[in-house]
């Protein structure tokens, strides 16, 4: 297993930049979710850790090795397809076996070694059975097993659980951890779904644009979002932004929207006078009567044990998660209140987040690559 | 992949069995037209077991005895020799002898249809396996790598069969002989190949476009080269295609006549423009053209049956996906 260093990693296809200057780190035996929206340059970067795209500029480093133009075949690394890619002309042993006969493993080493590893994904008992009839969980798990029989010094995957079915996919994700787990094998996980990064990741890198937008732990990126594209992508429902304008002078508390004055972590930057967002989970919203920060009830979805109730204000709608137990109508004035330690400032020109005491503290040990 | 696409070929459309009068209806019809279509192929079977005399009966005989003459006048050569000299020789050795000294001739040897059959195997199947493999070879490069003017290098490609071959007969005939070509197996091969080559470039880049990449970059990253991974793993998955191009390539430099009888006359002729020459030599001898036809067809025949499947599908190609 081996540390990967990305570093100021760069592809353009003719004029299109797909990915524009990336730089991280993904440390030895840990999982990383390349997170983000289709075309924003997440596969672009994984095929260029595995060799399949070489890149414009910059450097790849596997285990402190510069392999940045060097043939996929000769970096030792294993890449999980969306489709799988397994191999219709060869059975399941064969599909499992194929890296190991390409190192010139011999035959006797290759059947043990394909059978220990079957055994790992408990699909030894479909061995000898040509891969064309298997169903999607047997030929992710085959697609694995190709990946892992090798021990190879990383792991990079493709929205491998993108064909599957919902109900499926959460199976998968605890068995993907599961695996992780057990061998411990740096990982980069290529999705477009969060609840699956969150699930999985060690560490998360938000890509939007060819950019990393903000990388860091699951923790890290849903409680200090970098940027307002951050916030909005991760959470369902996602952050709520009450827009307004003003500047505030470092170590400003008080926000004021309306004539209503918002508490706020303290500032740890001044802000010049501009457009604003107060970004806020919807967990992170109640409806006070007596708040001066009014709205009036707009709809609400039922969820069982809670509900998303959403009120219109004069910042735009505000999307609260509140217990069930309570019905609302339409219309109805209501007061809005936030838990003030959490919210977060943007400027709303730039997107980008206003440092604060929220990003101190308690997550703060965590945070190297905040 | 296949998890996905045959739901979506089940749902496009809705199947209703059809009835059995429809079902009688059409195999009636197919019944007709197989029937048509094999007439002629079953008059010249029939004429090449005929005997010289029956085959140009008129009105034409259905009922007669069958006669290996047709068969013994393709493969040899005969003199005629006067009574006296043929009832003087020792007794015959085989059903050949026999029935040529009935006509009060002997046989003075072979004929040249064995070699010139044995030109066409060479010539069709070598210019076959040459433009299968250059097309295999040059549709994956179209099909996988960023070609510069890749689209116009593919219709230029295809503009080479846009004219009637025959057009550029008067051309090929004057750099052949100067090349020194004329009459030889290479030249002939490297005709049928260059004819043949645009096709198979066409046909099998559709097929190798449904390939899809990720294979080969799967066994790339599973520790082959790129030429390892098109041989492990591209190949294989091509098979279909493949044969289905070598069936066109075949059967079209299999019975190539126009060129061969323009370019060949001796040592590389093939067996479409010597077969005709049979009837100049001592009278129409329809039987032994009808023997030559016959046995003419039997490779076409075996290779087709052998391969129909990827023929079909060859036919279909673009539409099946399995």
């Amino acid at each position: 297993m081996a540390e990967i260093r990305v570093e100021h990693l760069r592809k353009e296809f003719g004029d299109f930049v797909a990915v524009q200057d990336s730089t991280f780190t993904v440390e030895d035996g840990s999982f990383l979710a390349l997170l983000g929206p289709s075309g924003c340059g997440k596969t672009t970067t994984l095929r260029m850790i595995a060799g399949l795209e070489l890149p414009t500029g910059g450097a790849i480093r596997l285990a402190g090795e510069d392999v940045t133009y060097r043939r996929a075949s000769e970096r030792d690394i294993a890449f999980v397809f969306q489709l799988f890619a397994l191999y219709p002309h060869m059975n399941v042993r064969a599909n499992i076996g194929f890296p190991l006969l390409a190192q010139g493993v011999p035959k006797a080493e290759i059947k043990r070694r394909v059978e220990e590893t079957a055994k790992l994904l408990q699909i030894d008992h479909i061995l000898d059975r040509p891969v064309s009839g298997l169903a999607g969980g047997d030929r992710q798990r085959v697609a694995l097993g190709r990946a892992i029989v090798r021990r190879p010094k990383c792991f990079l995957m493709d929205e491998p659980l993108g064909t599957l079915d919902a109900e499926f996919r959460e199976v998968m994700v605890r068995e993907l951890r599961e695996l992780h787990n057990r061998i411990h094998a740096t990982t980069v996980y290529v999705t477009h779904d969060q609840i699956e990064a969150m699930a999985m990741a060690d560490k998360i890198a938000v890509m939007n644009h060819g950019v990393v937008e903000q990388f860091g732990t699951p923790q890290e990126i849903y409680d200090r979002p970098a940027s307002m594209y951050v916030a909005d992508f991760i959470g369902s429902p996602p952050m709520n932004f009450i827009r307004f304008n003003g500047g505030l002078p470092r170590g400003a508390r008080i926000a004021r929207i309306g004539v209503a004055a918002i508490e706020m972590p303290e500032l740890r930057e001044e802000v010049a006078p501009g457009d604003l967002a107060l970004g806020v989970r919807p967990e992170h919203v109640r409806l006070v009567d007596s708040s001066p920060l009014r709205g009036a009830i707009y709809g609400s979805e039922y969820l069982g044990t809670n509900q998303i109730v959403t009120v219109e204000t004069e910042g735009g709608l505000v999307r609260a998660r509140l217990p069930a137990d309570h019905g609302y109508t339409i219309g109805e004035p209501v007061g809005l209140a936030f838990k003030s330690e959490r919210l977060s400032l943007f400027e709303a020109r730039s997107g980008r987040a206003i440092r604060s005491a929220l990003h101190e503290g308690e997550l703060r040990r965590e945070a190297r690559h905040g | 992949m296949s998890t996905a696409k045959p739901a979506a070929g089940t749902a496009a459309h809705s199947v209703v069995e059809p009835s059995a009068t429809s079902k009688r209806v059409a195999a009636t019809l197919v019944i007709l037209y197989a029937v048509i279509t094999m007439v002629p192929l079953a008059w010249i079977f029939l004429t090449s077991i005929k005997s010289p005399p029956d085959s140009i009966s008129y009105p034409p005989k259905l009922l007669f005895t069958p006669s290996l003459e047709g068969y013994c006048n393709l493969f040899t050569t005969r003199t005629r020799q006067t009574p006296e000299y043929i009832a003087a020789l020792p007794p015959p050795e085989n059903t050949c002898d026999a029935v040529t000294r009935e006509r009060n001739m002997v046989i003075a040897g072979p004929s040249n249809f064995l070699p010139r059959f044995v030109n066409s195997l060479i010539i069709a199947f070598g210019s076959t396996f040459l433009a299968v493999g250059l097309g295999t070879l040059a549709a994956y490069g179209f099909s996988r790598f960023k070609v510069p003017l890749a689209d116009d290098l593919l219709f230029f490609i295809l503009s080479t069969r846009m004219m009637p071959p025959i057009a550029v007969a008067i051309p090929i005939f004057l750099m052949y002989r100067e090349l020194g070509l004329s009459d030889t197996a290479i030249g002939m091969m490297l005709l049928y190949t260059a004819v043949n080559v645009s096709l198979a470039v066409w046909l099998l880049k559709g097929f190798i476009d449904e390939i899809p990449r990720e294979y080969e970059e799967a066994a790339m990253i599973d520790g082959y080269t790129r030429l390892q991974a098109f041989r492990k793993v591209v190949l294989p998955q091509a098979t279909t295609g493949i044969a289905a191009t070598a069936i066109f390539c075949l059967i079209f430099a299999w019975n190539e006549y126009a060129f061969a009888s323009l370019l060949t006359s001796g040592s590389a002729q093939t067996a479409p423009p010597f077969i005709p020459t049979i009837i100049g030599e001592g009278g129409q001898d329809w039987p032994a053209v009808a023997a030559g036809t016959t046995i003419f067809l039997v490779p076409i025949l075996v290779f087709t049956i052998l391969l129909r499947k990827q023929l079909l599908r060859g036919i279909t190609f673009g539409a099946v996906r399995k």
